[in-house]
């Protein structure tokens, strides 16, 4: 069916680097028209006749952006798909406003050779849903010591290469990873922890971890892992992404690496930006994530790092598991949290308080992620594919963990009253998710 | 054969040989090719001579066509191996070295597993050395008898296209390749995977490009390199078969470079990894005239070093 957008601000950041055309459009009203599944026009609110047969849908007071990517999700088909499925991982996403998501290789077995890679695309394509974008393994079986097939995961369809869940603790091994993916054009994406410098912690090393009697893990072992990473990218003129950045002296690391001109770029999820060690207290496994909740002081440098640019993007970091990993002692339990529904709320809470334009949030929401995984990046263009995202800014709503999509509930932020949402997500010009009040 | 002074001593690599040396080296092997065709294979330049192939890295094919050289030019010839095992701070060549003198050789043709090996050799005796190999730095007798090759089949070096793909990182005969075709006016393009080439390897004169198809789009002459099975670090790619995908060379790939390209490899071959069977041996493929033009160019060099003196 066709559809005919009413009456909404478009914010459309595709063309930062000024290789597409501008369409930013935050004050004027505009109407959108989608037919066959494509933009066929834009136009000033009330300009041009509503064509027949197109389903009006009204978006006053609602924004219209580029489809959001999340680039770290961690579906867990194959394997744990009592945790989450690629079909319900997927259905999580457009709940979330998220038109596309790239997945993490950590599956049972794990995509580190172009079966798993195909089998997860197939899923995808019968969920019919978000667009996947499979990430493949750096080591075969994710054990850290032969390079697992790029050129034959590419070939398949893998956006990118990582490890993550776990570090690549072997230098050497890092080192020809990012070596190896400039064959293929692949970005090299770190889950920076060294294991040596956190055996046995559960949480941020700290006051917190003291009072609680946990055995912490110290900022440092992440710090020390980014420094490495930049080195190396420095060394092999490969693409280094540094996932789910937390600490203070990451970012500043970082920022440095950046100035000095080598090819770094790096995410946050919203968990490091919205909570404090503190919500570790009570023993509340909902709070336990790798990298590990840190401080305020933490959490200010994350936010800082998002306004100056050192942080590219907000990534969920999505990551289901069920209550028999999570309703356990803390020492036992998994580590993580969904993140797929609550990802866009959280970030425009730094809208909300001014950290953040709502174009930036955007930014790191869609037109960043798809330049660090190179795909092409979303945009509201006659003639592009319609992939969009309808945002209420101001509709408030509790977060409901039963109300999730995703199979698992493990969120820390349930009960929390935020503001902003997506209400509507449209892929193909299709609309898989609907919201709108 | 033309009458020029030839007045080196040891033929230790390509970067110490001038573009007129190799010249003069190739037209004399040019000359001596015509010795293997006859039915009595052998002159008598070299009678009296003594010539020791002394191999601490093992390689059939290199000492044999050493030994051949030698024969057809009817040189005493004795091969020695040794292990390198128990090699420590060169003391081990040094003794050796110093033993083999009283033998009185007048060359000596050194395999090691060590780069400089043959220059440390060259300091310590009275014989000219003839390196045949030194770890990753050079063999610059592959390099003349690839360049003998690419003359007879091309006419002219200058201006070609050289591609050179697979384990730049430690193969000397890339090393010498690049050095000896940049001298003589050919451009040199390396590829293979990024972990298999050398930070700096323009500064040998050659381009780096990590597209195979790059590599090997218009090249005149191409050349695989053995990856070293047994030797090859874990890390450098995931799998032969991946390797033999993306970075052997097969007919879709040769389909990219000109259409009269010679393919040469300097053996031994593993079939079906760093070129594929119809490939290595299709109608471009040069790499049995390599062999034939290994005998040649030593017996050049054997007799550049010994016999022109004596004339
Ligand atoms: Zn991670």
């Amino acid at each position: 069916m066709n559809l005919y957008l009413k009456g909404a601000r478009i914010v459309d950041p595709s063309d930062l680097t000024g290789e597409t055309p501008v369409l930013i459009k935050t004050k004027a009203l505009y109407d959108i028209y989608i037919r066959n599944g494509k933009i066929a026009f834009i136009a000033p609110q009330g300009k041009e006749p509503i064509p027949a047969a197109a389903k009006v849908i009204d978006l006053a007071g609602k924004i219209v952006t580029p489809g959001l990517i999340d680039m770290h999700t961690h579906l867990r088909e194959p394997g744990e798909e009592y945790k989450e499925t690629i079909a319900t991982g997927c259905l999580a996403a457009v709940s979330g406003g998220f038109t596309a998501i790239a997945c993490m290789p950590n599956t049972k077995p794990a995509n580190d050779n172009k079966s798993v890679t195909e089998y997860i695309l197939q899923k995808a394509q019968e969920a019919g849903l978000a667009t996947v974008y499979p990430i493949g393994a750096i080591s075969k079986g994710l054990q850290g010591e032969i390079l697992a097939e790029f050129g034959d995961m590419k070939a398949a369809g893998i956006v990118a290469v990582t490890d993550d869940g776990r570090p690549v603790m072997n230098g050497e091994l890092m080192r020809r990873a990012l070596e190896y993916a400039r064959n293929f054009d692949l970005p090299v994406i770190s889950h920076c922890e060294d294991l040596t410098l956190c055996s046995g912690g559960v949480m941020n090393e700290g006051s917190v971890s003291t009072q609680l009697g946990l055995l912490g893990i110290p900022a440092v072992a992440e710090e020390v892992m980014i420094f490495r990473e930049i080195r190396l990218a420095n060394l092999t003129g490969g693409s280094v992404h540094i996932a789910h950045v937390s600490a203070r002296s990451s970012v500043d690391l970082i920022r440095q690496a950046k100035a000095s001109g080598i090819n770094v770029t790096a995410e946050t999820a919203p968990h490091y930006f919205s909570l404090t060690e503190e919500a570790v207290a009570g023993y509340d496994t909902n709070a336990k994530m790798n990298p590990p909740l840190r401080t305020t002081e933490d959490v200010a440098a994350v936010i800082e790092g998002l306004k100056d640019g050192t942080i590219d993007a907000i990534a969920s970091d999505h990551a289901p598991h069920s209550t028999l990993e999570k309703d356990v002692e803390f020492n036992m339990a998994a580590n993580g949290i969904v993140g797929l529904e609550t990802i866009l709320p959280l970030t425009l809470k730094l809208v909300h308080a001014g950290h953040l334009s709502l174009y930036e949030a955007i930014v790191k929401l869609s037109a960043n992620p798809a330049r660090i995984l190179r795909i092409e990046v979303p945009s509201i263009q006659i003639g592009k594919k319609a992939d969009l995202t309808i945002i209420d800014p101001d509709r408030k709503f509790i977060v409901d963990v039963h109300k999730f999509q995703s199979i698992s509930k493990n969120s820390p932020f349930h009960g929390w009253e935020l503001k902003g949402k997506a209400v509507m997500t449209i892929i193909n010009g299709r609309i898989v998710f609907d919201d709108l009040d | 054969m033309k009458e020029k002074p030839f007045t080196i001593k040891h033929i230790l690599d390509i970067a110490g040989l001038s573009p007129d040396q190799i010249t003069y080296i190739l037209d004399t092997a040019e000359s001596f090719k015509e010795i293997s065709t006859r039915s009595i294979k052998k002159v008598p330049t070299l009678r009296g001579k003594t010539v020791i192939n002394l191999f601490f890295e093992p390689s059939t094919r290199t000492r044999a066509s050493f030994e051949i050289a030698a024969k057809r030019l009817s040189a005493d010839t004795l091969s020695i191996s040794a292990s390198t095992s128990s090699v420590v701070k060169g003391e081990t060549l040094i003794d050796t070295a110093r033993n083999l003198e009283a033998m009185q050789p007048d060359v000596i043709v050194l395999r090691h597993s060590l780069s400089g090996a043959p220059h440390l050799l060259s300091r310590h005796v009275r014989a000219s050395v003839i390196n045949a190999g030194d770890g990753a730095h050079e063999h610059p007798t592959q390099a003349l008898l690839d360049l003998l090759t690419v003359r007879e089949k091309k006419g002219e070096i200058k201006g070609l296209k050289l591609a050179i793909i697979g384990d730049i990182a430690h193969s000397r005969v890339a090393h010498s390749n690049i050095l000896g075709f940049t001298k003589m006016g050919a451009n040199v393009v390396v590829s293979g995977p990024a972990t298999m080439i050398p930070p700096y390897i323009e500064k040998l004169g050659a381009k780096v490009t990590l597209s195979i198809k790059k590599a090997l789009q218009g090249a005149d002459v191409i050349m695989a390199l053995r990856i070293q099975l047994e030797r090859q670090n874990k890390l450098s790619f995931p799998s032969i078969r991946e390797y033999a995908t993306y970075f052997g060379l097969n007919t879709q790939h040769l389909a990219l470079a000109a259409s009269d390209a010679i393919v040469m490899h300097p053996g031994p071959v593993n079939r079906g990894v760093e070129i594929s069977p119809e490939v290595a041996d299709g109608p471009h493929s040069a790499i049995l005239d390599q062999v034939t033009n290994g005998v040649a160019v030593r017996m050049a060099l054997l007799y550049l070093l010994l016999g022109s003196e004596s004339q």
